[in-house]
Parts: C-alpha cells; sequence; structure tokens
C-alpha cells in the first residue's frame, strides 16, 4: 500500500509535477501492483546472494587513449537553450 | 499497393516461388540480388512505395531518397526498419515520446551502424510504447499501432510497429529491442518470429535506455533464417558498451530439419492456468510435432518463475528511474519554462514530456530505491532473479532447450487492457523470466487460434544461439505457418 502523502513525496524525489487526478490515480495504482509485487516478501532468500550481472564478467579494460569526442557545437546543437559554449538554464535560486 | 495487400503477399500461397520483391524473405532477397534477378533499387522502390502506404501507424518517419547499395555487401541492400529506440544521426529518433519530439542524435547506435555497414540500408523508424515500456504500443506518444491480422487489435509491445511492419510486408525484416519480451510478444502477436538474444551480445550503445541489466537488442523476421542472418550481422564486442560480449560462435544459417536426441522441458510454472484454450491446443500441438521430429519433451520445473513478474517490476523501473533522470529539457528535447526557476523547469518538462506508463514507472521506481525501501524491494528482487537464473542452469542440465508458449494469449483487443496496469504487465509473464536470466529466446509462429497468430517461445542456457536456432528452424518447417494462414485466407 501507498497513500498520498508518499505519491507526492515520490514524485518530488522523481522531479515529476503530478495533477491531483494523476496523484489520485497512482495511489491506487501503485497499491495494486505494490501488492502484487510483495509476493516475493513471501521467499527465504537470506542465503542468496543479489544478481549483480547476469553474465559473468571479468573486468573489462582497454587502453587509456585519448580519442576524439563530439565537437562541441555538435553537443550543444540539440540543446533548448545554449550560449554557445554551454547549456543554458534559469539560476537554481531564482 | 495497400497494406493489406502486401500483407496477403507475406502469408499468402506462393506456388512459384516468389516474384516481387515484397515475397521474398530477406535471405531470398540476398540470394536474388547476388543471382542478379533483382537489384537493390527495385527492393528499395518497391519498400519506399510500400512505407508510403503504411497504414498501421507502424512507421514514424520514413526514408524520402534511395541510399544506393553495394549489391556485394553480405545483406545486398535489403533495408532494415529500426525501432525508434535506436540513436540514428541526424534522423528523428524520439523513443516514440513526447520528451524528445524532434530529437536529431549526432551519432548512430552501433547495431544500427553494423546493419549498414554490412549493405542493409535503413528504411524507416517503427512506431513502439513510449520508451520501450508497454505490451501494446498503446503507450506510443504518436498513436497505437494496428495488426495486420485484425485491426482492432494491438499488435503486441514494446516492439509493436517492427513486429506489424514486418508481418504486413512494409519491411523484409526489422530490429526491436527486448526488456521483458517486448520482441518475443509482438513477434508472437503478429504472427512472425523474433528473438531476444544472450544479454550482452548486442552492443546496447546508442540503444536510449530502459532497464540497462535487461535491454537487448534482436532482430524480427518472416523465418527463422532470416533472424540467423540478422543476428550474425547484430553481434560484436563494443568498446562503447562495456557489457558487451560479442559472441563466442559465428551466428550459422540454421539446416536442422530433424530434433533427433533432443530434450525439451515443459516448466509447468509457464503453462498452466492462465494459458488461454486456443493458445494451448497450438502448444500441444507443437509438442506432439517435437515427438514426431525425434525430440523427447519432458516436465521440468523452473520454481521460481511465478515470482518473476514481481522481481521484474522492481528491477526494472528502478534502472528506468534512473535512466529517465537524464530526460529534464536541459541538454536535449524538450522544455517547459516552469516558474522561471530550474526545480520547476524540471518538473514542468517532465510532467509535460512523459506519459501515464512512463510516470508511473518512474513513480514505481523511485520507491523502490528510496530511503527505507531499498532492501525490501530492490535487494529482495536482485536476490530472487538469482534464483531465477539458477532454475533454468538446473534445468539446463537436464533439457536442451525450455519450450512455451510465448504469450498466454493471442492479440487483444486495443482499449482491452489500458485502464487496469497491472493486467498489462501479466502479458509478460512467459517471456520475462529468460529475460532476468539473461538467456537467448525466440518465438516462432505456431498456429492460428480462432484466426489469430499464437507464438512458441524456444529458450536455451547463455550463448547457444545457434541450438535455439536451429530448434526453431526444425520447427518452422513442420509447422508450415505460411500454409495455414493461407489455407486461412
Amino acid at each position: 500500500m501507498i497513500d498520498r502523502d508518499q505519491v507526492l513525496h515520490v514524485a518530488r524525489l522523481a522531479r515529476l509535477r503530478l495533477t491531483d487526478a494523476e496523484v489520485e490515480a497512482m495511489t491506487g495504482e501503485l497499491s495494486t501492483i505494490l501488492d502484487h509485487i510483495e509476493k516475493i516478501g513471501e521467499l527465504d532468500l537470506d542465503d542468496v546472494a543479489p544478481t549483480s550481472h547476469v553474465v559473468a564478467l571479468e573486468n573489462v579494460l582497454r587502453a587509456d587513449e585519448p580519442r576524439p569526442s563530439l565537437p562541441r557545437d555538435v553537443a550543444l546543437s540539440q540543446a533548448p537553450d545554449s550560449d554557445g559554449v554551454g547549456f543554458r538554464v534559469p539560476s537554481p535560486g531564482a | 499497393m495497400s497494406t493489406a495487400d502486401s500483407f496477403a503477399a507475406v502469408f499468402g500461397s506462393r506456388p512459384n516461388g516468389p516474384t516481387r520483391p515484397v515475397e521474398h524473405t530477406a535471405a531470398e532477397l540476398v540470394a536474388a540480388v547476388r543471382a542478379g534477378t533483382l537489384s537493390p533499387a527495385e527492393i528499395w522502390a518497391e519498400y519506399a512505395a510500400l512505407a508510403a502506404d503504411d497504414d498501421l501507424n507502424a512507421y514514424l518517419w520514413r526514408a524520402e531518397t534511395d541510399p544506393g547499395a553495394d549489391p556485394a555487401a553480405p545483406l545486398a541492400g535489403v533495408p532494415v526498419a529500426v525501432k525508434d529506440l535506436f540513436c540514428t544521426e541526424g534522423v528523428p529518433s524520439a523513443a516514440a515520446s513526447r520528451i524528445l519530439e524532434g530529437y536529431l542524435p549526432p551519432y548512430t547506435a552501433t547495431v544500427v551502424q553494423r546493419l549498414l555497414d554490412a549493405g542493409a540500408p535503413m528504411l524507416a523508424k517503427t512506431n513502439m510504447d513510449e520508451f520501450a515500456m508497454g505490451s501494446s504500443n498503446e503507450n506510443s506518444a504518436f498513436g497505437p499501432v494496428a495488426n495486420p491480422w485484425d485491426r482492432t487489435r494491438v499488435p503486441g509491445g514494446s516492439s509493436g510497429g517492427s513486429a506489424a511492419a514486418v508481418a504486413a510486408g512494409l519491411a523484409p525484416w526489422a530490429i526491436g529491442t527486448d526488456t521483458g519480451g517486448s520482441i518475443r510478444q509482438p513477434a508472437a502477436l503478429c504472427g512472425i518470429v523474433g528473438l531476444k538474444p544472450t544479454y550482452g551480445t548486442v552492443s546496447r550503445y546508442g540503444m536510449i535506455a530502459f532497464a540497462s541489466s535487461l535491454d537487448q537488442a534482436g532482430p524480427l523476421t518472416r523465418d527463422v533464417t532470416d533472424a540467423a542472418l540478422a543476428l550474425r550481422h547484430m553481434v560484436g564486442r563494443d568498446v562503447c558498451d562495456s557489457t558487451s560480449t560479442g559472441h563466442p560462435e559465428e551466428i550459422a544459417l540454421p539446416t536442422a530439419e530433424r530434433l533427433d536426441g533432443l530434450r525439451f522441458g515443459v516448466p509447468p510454472e509457464l503453462t498452466g492456468d492462465g494459458v488461454e484454450p486456443g493458445v494451448r491446443a497450438v502448444f500441444e500441438a507443437t509438442l506432439a510435432r517435437i515427438e514426431e521430429l525425434g525430440g523427447t519433451v519432458t516436465e521440468v520445473s523452473l520454481p521460481h518463475s511465478g515470482h518473476a513478474i514481481s522481481a521484474y517490476y522492481v528491477l526494472a523501473p528502478a534502472e528506468a528511474s534512473a535512466n529517465l533522470a537524464r530526460f529534464d529539457g536541459v541538454r536535449y528535447g524538450r522544455r517547459a519554462d516552469g516558474d522561471g526557476d530550474l526545480l520547476s523547469l524540471y518538473e514542468q518538462t517532465r510532467e509535460e514530456g512523459f506519459g501515464p506508463e512512463v510516470k508511473r514507472r518512474i513513480m514505481l521506481g523511485t520507491y523502490a530505491l528510496s530511503s527505507g525501501y531499498y532492501d525490501a524491494y530492490y535487494g529482495r528482487a536482485q536476490r530472487v532473479r538469482t534464483k531465477i537464473a539458477e532454475d533454468f542452469k538446473a534445468a539446463f542440465e537436464q533439457v536442451d532447450a525450455i519450450v512455451t508458449p510465448t504469450s498466454p494469449t493471442v492479440a487483444f483487443a486495443l482499449g482491452e487492457r489500458t485502464a487496469d496496469p497491472l493486467a498489462m504487465y501479466l502479458s509478460d509473464v512467459l517471456t520475462v523470466p529468460m529475460s532476468l536470466a539473461g538467456i537467448p529466446a525466440i518465438s516462432i509462429p505456431g498456429g492460428l487460434a480462432g484466426g489469430l497468430p499464437v507464438g512458441i517461445q524456444l529458450a536455451g542456457p547463455a550463448f547457444a544461439e545457434n541450438r535455439v536456432l536451429d530448434v526453431a528452424h526444425a520447427l518452422e518447417q513442420a509447422i508450415d505457418f505460411r500454409a495455414e494462414a493461407a489455407a486461412h485466407g
């Protein structure tokens, strides 16, 4: 179960501004899904290692050699707002 | 030629063999180019015309000019449709999301580049569920895709546009991505072949990330031979994806006609209640065919697979919530102004840019990773994942392949599951276990139920793609789905 206050808290963590209708719907839907998910609480998993990688890989290394990266104008070309040298955003404190 | 006509060309009878390009499989097109009976330009012209007439909403972008092709290249100019989840340089790549509408990537995904380098030009970008989250293609920001078998039904998802395009003859073949069934389930619902390779064999570089520990690209094709041919040119280690392994074997074109000496495991956990009667009948007929071809069928237990959906809907949303943090209106894609400060810019951009299912999964994943809940959800789900992988390892000590239906139902009606997210999630109950275990699995058409295709899923141990393809090929020959579809008319 998840309640309205938790939904609002999680939405803040996720940087989502939900409408009142979305908060209402999300509370019910997430509760239903979490009820289903909580079945894994029934399993005895005390001595089981968590999966970190499904196909075992040793340390993957490569030579540390300089390579060209995206030119700045290309990296900035899709930005909603740019000053030509960086991404432009409003002040966090505004 | 209308989409209905090209669909008939794919599944109708052709007693004198293929004549027009649309009637050929991809491997047949390569052979025809080699033999000089078709040119890449003729193939392109036919498919460009078909793409222009797409009335299924399968395509989000179409190439306007023939890029030209080298007839001597391995794939001889046979064009490919590419899921909108792949970044393609200078070509819109939006993951079917408003938040990336109009985005033109500065680079091309490695797997797409490999196909281009092998001589397969890109024909179109295909519709999909937004950020690959869905099982019906109804979560696309650009509208649902119709199933060419029955336009009132879904094509499956998330690679719904790729599956519908191949089934309807709008493309010779396509590529998609599979996180919990997103290649196999739409392939099943559209009556074609879909292969999810072993995790890591195909590079994820340039594939817009959903759940990085599960995402894997693979082919959607008209037959098993085409799946092998495409996969051969997709696998490979990539310095840009440190989780990529390449494949230890050359992918061979399958030739098997018999299954003598091969042991097939049927897990009761994935073939019991919930599989609808029409699907069950086709599945049981398939088991009988396996025995006719010399294979043996035994029961093999996957005791934790009943918990796969629960584990998956912790792990995949958790990874998605982190991966989708990058869509914030700063570096690319849509931006909303918010209230003039940075925080509200982020929040408003994401509120306007993401659709309901994407928001739901971000919320679910953020909750599962939040302080106080991490161990109960993410930690436990990762342990369940280990148990599921161990179940498969133990099963493959006893059998060579595992066989199940791909989907518990045939294609369902548009709108049928959109109001019930959990019902939609359960569409993937038979495909998610293999994804969690990272193993290869293919869906092939097994027959028709009520005039709609039923998919059969065959899974093998990690890196056993050649075995899985061979088994699938032998079964495909015996099933002769094309003849059944043609007789059904």
